[in-house]
C-alpha cells in the first residue's frame, strides 16, 4: 500500500541527520507561529505566493537561493572539517556512505537550487524593466516554474530525513547509479526534484526568450537592448536546448532503474558511457547558462559606476552569440580521459581553447569601460572587481585543463575541484551579489548598508582564495576529488587552510544575512525616493522604487542604447510624468502555481516510494487543477487611468538631480563621456 | 496593444493572409506522399547502389520534413518570419551536434575501449 | 517621455524590431514553437541514444527480424493525413466555422487512434514474442524513442477533445483560439519527429 516506504526510512540512528531535521522542524514552526500570530497568512498569499508578478517571482527565486545557499554551503564545512581531520591513520568523523551523500548533495543543491534561482532571479526581475515592458510574455507559466523549482528543493530537503539521498556525485554516472548498485531510493530522489524542477526551468528559458525577442518598449531594436539582455537571451537560448537533453538522460536513466531498460547498464548492451555523453551535452552549456546572465550583470555595473557607455557594444553581443554556439561543441572536454581517442580529444582541445577568445573580449571590454571614466567605487564595483581578478585565474586554469594531455594528469583532481570553484564563485557567486546589491534599490525601495557589504566582499574574496588555492596545489601533488580520507599526512596543513578559508565565507554569509537585518532595520534612513540611486543609464532606473505592478506608467519610447541616459541628457525626464495616461491591463493572481507544484511533490514523492495510487492522484491532481485554470476567461485586471495617474502624481520621486549627490567619489551629472559609442541600431 | 496587429511578426503556423488556405495543405499532402513512397521504395529496392541508400534515405527524409515546415506550419525566410526560421535554424543546429556527435564519439569510444564481456571476465 | 502606444501610428516602413511588444497570438504562437523546437531536442536525444546503441541486439533479435515495413507505412498514411485534416480544421476555425472544425478535428482525432492502435499492436506482439524493452540496449532505445513519440501523440489527442470542450464551451474567442493554433504547430512538429523515426528506426534497419 505504501510502496517500499516504511518507518526504516527515517534516519534515526543518525545523530547529525536527526539534529538537523531536529533544528528545521523548530525553525519552521517558529516561522509559521510569527506569521500565524501576526496575521500575515493573507498577505503572503494574495502578495506573494500566487503572484504572478516578475519582480516578485524574482525575490521569491532569490530567497529560494539564499536559504538553499545555506544548506549547500553546511554541506561544504562539513567535507571541509572532514577532510582537514582525516590524514594519514584518522578516520575523521564522517563515514564513508555519509560523506558520499554530502559530496552529491552539496554540488546538485549549488548547481541546480543555488545557482539557478539566483542567475534566474536576477533575469527575471530586470528583464523586463530593462525592455521597457509590464512583464514577461508567460506570466502564470512564471509563476508555476518557480514553484516546480520549489518542488525539487522540498524532495531534495525530504530525502534527509525520509530515506537518504544519491551516492553518486551530483550527475549521477551509471553503472553506480544503475538499480543494481544503487538500490535505494537516494538516486530516484535526485533523478526526480531534477526532472521537476527541470521542467520549470524549461519554461522559464521559453518564456524569456519569447520576452526579450517579442516584447520590447517601441523602438528598442535588438541593438539598443542593454546587454544584459542580450547576456539573457543566450543564456535563456541554451536552456531551451540544453535542459531538453537533460530531460531525456534522466528519463532513459529513470527507465534503467524502473523498468528493467539497458541504456546505461553494465549488461545486455548498455553503454554507461552514453550516459556520460549525453549528460555533458546539457552539463557544459549548463555552466554557461549560469555564467552568462552574470556576464550581462557586470556589463550593467561596470558602465554605470564608471559613468561611460559599455565600450564596444557591438563586439560584446558578437562575443555573446559567440559564446552561445560555441558552448554546445566543446562538451567532451569533461571526460578527455574516457578513451576517445586523439582526433576527437583533439577537436575538442581546441574547441575548448577557442571559447576563452570572446570570454577575453568581454574582460579587455569591461576594463576598457572603466579606463577614462570616473569609477564610483560602490558594493557592486568590488564585486565586479574582485570577479575580473578571480575568475581570470579560473578561466586560465580551464584553459590548461582542456590540453587533453594535461587533463589526463588533472582529470577528478582536486586543481579541478579548485577550477570549477574558481569560476563559480568568481564569476556566478560574485556576480549575483553584485546583482543583488546593484537592484535592490530599485526591488525594495532602499539601498543596503555599504559597510557590511564591503565586509561580505571582503569575506568571500579571501575566504574564496584560502580555501582553493591550496587545492589547486593539492591537485598538482596527488590528490583526487570525493576523497573521504588520504593517507600523505604531508597534505593535512593545505586542507587546514583551506578550512580556514570556508570559515571565513561562513563569516561573509553571517554577514550577508546581517546585512540584510540592517538594511531593513535602517530602511527610512536609507530611502531611496528618486527611483535612481546609482545615476542609471537602462530604463529600470526611470521608474519609482519598489515599481508598481504595471512597472511603466507610460511605455518608453527608445531611439538608443542606454535609453534612460539619453533621456536623462536631453532633458526629456518629466517629474511628476505628464499624462496622458491610459488604462493598463495587469494580470490576475492565481493559485495554480502552487498547486501543481503540490501535486508535483506528491508524484515525485510517490513516484520515488513507488507507491502507484498516490502517484496517479498526484499526476491527475495537477493536471486537474491545471485544465481548471485554463478554463478562466477572467484572467487581467484592469487598471483605470486615474489610478495610474493618482500613483504617478503620489510616487514622483524627487527630481533625479537634486539627490544624486551622493557621498561616495563625486560625480557629475550629465557629465559628457569621453568616449562615445555609436548610437546602437538603426531602422 | 491589439491595433498593432502586425506587430513584431507572424506567428508559426498562422497564414494571415489565407490566400492559400487548403491548396498549401493539399500541395503539402501531394509532396509529403511523394516523398513517402520515395522513402519506402529506396529502402527495399535493389536498384540503387547499396552504401548510398542511408544518403538517400536521409535526403528524403529531409526534404520531406522541409515540406512540413514550409506548407504546414507555413514557415519560410520572410522577414515577419525571421524569429522563427532562426530559432528553427538554432534548433536543427543543436539536434544535428547532438545526434552526429554522439555518433563520432560513441564510435570512437566503442572502437577504443575493450569489448565488455572482455572487461567483465576481468572483473573476477 | 512620449507614449508609447500613441507614436507608431503607420507600421509601415517601422522595422518589426522597433514596433513595441506584439500582440497575445503572436507572443504565444512563438513561445510554443520554442517549446516545440525544445521537445525536437528532446527527441535529438533519445535518436541520439538510438543511433548508438541500435547495434546492441545482445544477441537477441534484431530489427530487420522485428519491423514489418507495410505496417509503418500505414502508420505512416495516418499520421500524414491526420496533419492535412487537422489543417483543414485550423482553417475552418479561423473562419469560426465551428461545425466544419469539429468535423475535420474529429477526422484528425480518429486518424490519431489508428495510428495509436497499429503501434500498441505492434508494441504487444514485440514483447509477447520475446522482444520487449528489457532484452537488450538496441530494444530499449527502440521503445524508448518510438514510445515516447506514441506518448505525444496520445498526449495530442487528449488536448484534442480538452480543445473541442472548450470551443463548445467557450466559443471562438481569442484565448481558445490561439491554443487550437498551438495544437495544430504540436500536430505538425509531431508528424516531422515521426519522418525521423520510420527513417531512421524502420527504413534504416539493417
Amino acid at each position: 500500500m505504501l510502496g517500499r516506504l516504511s518507518w526504516s526510512a527515517v534516519p534515526f540512528d543518525q545523530p547529525i541527520v536527526m539534529g538537523t531535521c531536529g533544528t528545521i522542524v523548530v525553525v519552521l514552526l517558529a516561522l509559521g507561529t510569527l506569521i500565524t500570530v501576526k496575521g500575515w497568512w493573507s498577505y503572503l498569499w494574495r502578495e506573494w505566493i500566487t503572484s504572478v508578478d516578475h519582480k516578485r517571482i524574482g525575490v521569491m527565486y532569490m530567497v529560494l537561493g539564499l536559504v538553499m545557499l545555506l544548506r549547500g554551503f553546511a554541506d561544504a564545512i562539513m567535507m571541509r572539517t572532514q577532510l582537514a581531520l582525516a590524514a594519514g591513520q584518522a578516520a575523521g568523523y564522517l563515514p564513508p556512505e555519509h560523506y558520499n551523500q554530502i559530496f552529491s548533495a552539496h554540488g546538485t543543491i549549488m548547481i541546480f537550487f543555488v545557482a539557478m534561482p539566483f542567475v534566474i532571479g536576477l533575469m527575471n526581475f530586470a528583464l523586463p524593466l530593462q525592455l521597457g515592458v509590464r512583464d514577461v510574455a508567460f506570466p502564470v507559466l512564471n509563476s508555476v516554474s518557480f514553484w516546480l523549482t520549489t518542488s525539487g528543493v522540498l524532495l531534495v530537503n525530504l530525502s534527509l530525513f525520509v530515506g537518504e539521498f544519491a551516492r553518486t556525485g551530483w550527475l549521477a554516472y551509471p553503472p553506480l547509479s544503475e538499480l543494481a548498485y544503487s538500490p535505494g531510493v537516494g538516486v530516484d530522489y535526485y533523478l526526480w526534484s531534477l526532472q521537476l524542477s527541470g521542467i520549470g526551468t524549461l519554461l522559464s528559458g521559453i518564456n524569456l526568450t519569447t520576452t526579450i525577442l517579442k516584447l520590447r518598449a517601441p523602438g528598442m531594436g535588438y541593438l539598443r537592448m542593454p546587454i544584459f539582455c542580450w547576456t539573457s537571451l543566450a543564456s535563456n537560448l541554451l536552456i531551451v536546448a540544453a535542459f531538453p537533453v537533460l530531460t531525456a538522460t534522466f528519463a532513459m536513466l529513470l527507465l534503467d532503474r524502473y523498468a528493467d531498460f539497458h541504456f546505461f547498464t553494465n549488461e545486455l548492451g548498455g553503454n554507461p558511457m552514453m550516459y556520460i555523453n549525453l549528460i555533458w551535452i546539457w552539463g557544459h552549456p549548463e555552466v554557461y547558462i549560469l555564467m552568462l546572465p552574470v556576464f550581462g550583470v557586470f556589463s550593467e555595473v561596470v558602465a554605470t559606476f564608471s559613468g561611460k557607455p559599455l565600450f564596444g557594444y557591438r563586439s560584446m553581443v558578437a562575443a555573446t552569440m559567440a559564446i552561445c554556439v560555441l558552448s554546445f561543441i566543446v562538451w567532451l572536454h569533461h571526460f578527455f580521459t574516457m578513451g576517445g581517442g586523439g582526433d576527437v580529444n583533439g577537436f575538442f582541445g581546441i574547441a575548448t581553447m577557442i571559447i576563452a577568445v570572446p570570454t577575453g573580449v568581454k574582460v579587455f571590454n569591461w576594463m576598457f569601460t572603466m579606463y577614462g571614466g570616473r569609477v564610483r567605487f560602490t558594493v557592486p564595483v568590488y564585486w565586479t572587481l574582485g570577479f575580473i581578478v578571480t575568475f581570470v585565474i579560473g578561466g586560465m586554469t580551464g584553459v590548461l585543463m582542456a590540453i587533453p594531455p594535461a587533463d589526463f594528469v588533472l582529470h577528478n583532481s582536486l586543481f579541478l575541484i579548485a577550477h570549477f570553484h574558481n569560476v563559480a564563485i568568481g564569476g556566478v557567486v560574485f556576480g549575483v551579489m553584485a546583482g543583488i546589491s546593484y537592484w535592490f534599490p530599485k526591488a525594495f525601495g532602499f539601498t543596503l548598508n555599504e559597510r557590511l557589504g564591503k565586509a561580505v566582499f571582503w569575506c568571500w574574496f579571501v575566504g574564496f582564495f584560502l580555501a582553493f588555492m591550496p587545492l589547486y596545489a593539492l591537485g598538482l601533488m596527488g590528490a583526487t576529488r570525493r576523497m573521504q580520507h588520504y593517507p600523505n599526512t604531508h597534505w593535512q596543513p593545505l586542507m587546514l587552510v583551506a578550512l580556514a578559508g570556508a570559515v571565513v565565507i561562513l563569516i561573509g554569509i553571517v554577514l550577508t544575512v546581517a546585512q540584510i537585518a540592517v538594511s531593513i532595520r535602517d530602511r527610512r534612513a536609507n530611502r531611496d525616493t528618486t527611483g535612481d540611486p546609482w545615476n542609471g543609464r537602462t530604463l529600470e532606473w526611470s521608474i519609482p522604487s519598489p515599481p508598481p505592478a504595471w512597472n511603466f506608467s507610460v511605455l518608453p519610447s527608445v531611439e538608443q542604447t542606454d535609453a534612460y541616459w539619453e533621456m536623462k541628457k536631453t532633458g526629456a525626464v518629466r517629474r511628476p510624468l505628464p499624462g496622458p495616461f491610459v488604462a493598463v491591463h495587469v494580470p490576475r493572481n492565481t493559485p495554480v502555481g502552487i498547486f501543481i507544484a503540490f501535486f508535483a511533490v506528491i508524484l515525485g514523492f510517490a513516484l520515488i516510494w513507488r507507491i502507484e495510487w498516490l502517484a496517479a492522484l498526484g499526476l491527475l491532481g495537477a493536471i486537474a487543477v491545471a485544465l481548471r485554470e485554463s478554463w478562466k476567461t477572467d484572467r487581467e485586471e484592469l487598471i483605470p487611468a486615474r489610478e495610474v495617474a493618482a500613483y504617478e502624481r503620489s510616487h514622483a520621486p524627487e527630481s533625479a538631480l537634486a539627490t544624486t549627490a551622493v557621498s561616495e567619489a563625486s560625480f557629475e551629472v550629465g557629465h559628457t563621456p569621453s568616449v562615445r559609442v555609436a548610437a546602437g541600431g538603426g531602422s | 496593444m491589439d491595433m498593432l496587429a502586425e506587430a513584431q511578426g507572424h506567428a508559426p503556423g498562422v497564414d494571415p493572409h489565407e490566400h492559400h488556405g487548403i491548396g498549401t495543405y493539399l500541395t503539402g499532402l501531394a509532396y509529403a506522399l511523394v516523398l513517402t513512397v520515395a522513402s519506402f521504395w529506396a529502402a527495399t529496392t535493389s536498384v540503387v547502389y547499396a552504401p548510398a541508400v542511408p544518403v538517400l534515405l536521409a535526403a528524403l527524409a529531409i526534404a520531406q520534413m522541409g515540406v512540413h515546415v514550409a506548407f504546414f506550419l507555413h514557415i519560410s525566410s520572410a522577414p515577419d518570419q525571421a524569429n522563427n526560421f532562426l530559432s528553427l535554424a538554432f534548433g536543427v543546429f543543436i539536434t544535428g551536434v547532438i545526434i552526429f556527435g554522439s555518433l563520432m564519439i560513441m564510435t570512437h569510444l566503442n572502437h577504443s575501449m575493450m569489448p565488455m564481456d572482455e572487461l567483465m571476465k576481468m572483473q573476477r | 517621455m512620449s507614449a508609447g502606444e500613441g507614436v507608431l501610428q503607420g507600421l509601415s516602413g517601422v522595422p518589426l524590431a522597433l514596433r513595441g511588444p506584439a500582440p497575445a497570438r503572436v507572443v504565444a504562437g512563438f513561445g510554443f514553437w520554442l517549446f516545440l523546437l525544445s521537445d525536437i531536442i528532446m527527441f535529438a536525444g533519445l535518436f541520439a541514444a538510438y543511433a548508438v546503441l541500435s547495434g546492441a541486439t545482445a544477441g537477441g533479435p534484431t530489427g530487420p527480424e522485428l519491423f514489418e515495413k507495410p505496417r509503418v507505412f500505414l502508420e505512416t498514411l495516418c499520421l500524414l493525413a491526420s496533419s492535412v485534416t487537422c489543417g483543414f480544421g485550423t482553417i475552418a476555425m479561423f473562419r469560426a466555422n465551428a461545425r466544419a472544425m469539429y468535423l475535420w478535428m474529429g477526422m484528425t482525432f480518429l486518424l490519431g487512434v489508428c495510428f495509436l492502435t497499429i503501434e500498441g499492436r505492434e508494441f504487444a506482439s514485440m514483447v509477447a514474442a520475446g522482444a520487449g524493452p528489457s532484452h537488450s540496449a538496441f530494444l530499449s532505445a527502440f521503445f524508448a524513442l518510438v514510445g515516447t513519440h506514441g506518448l505525444h501523440v496520445s498526449m495530442g489527442l487528449i488536448w484534442l477533445i480538452v480543445m473541442m470542450l472548450q470551443v463548445a464551451t467557450l466559443g471562438f474567442q481569442p484565448m481558445v483560439t490561439r491554443r487550437l493554433y498551438c495544437f495544430g504547430l504540436f500536430w505538425h512538429a509531431l508528424d516531422i519527429v515521426w519522418i525521423g523515426v520510420f527513417t531512421i528506426v524502420y527504413l534504416g534497419a539493417r
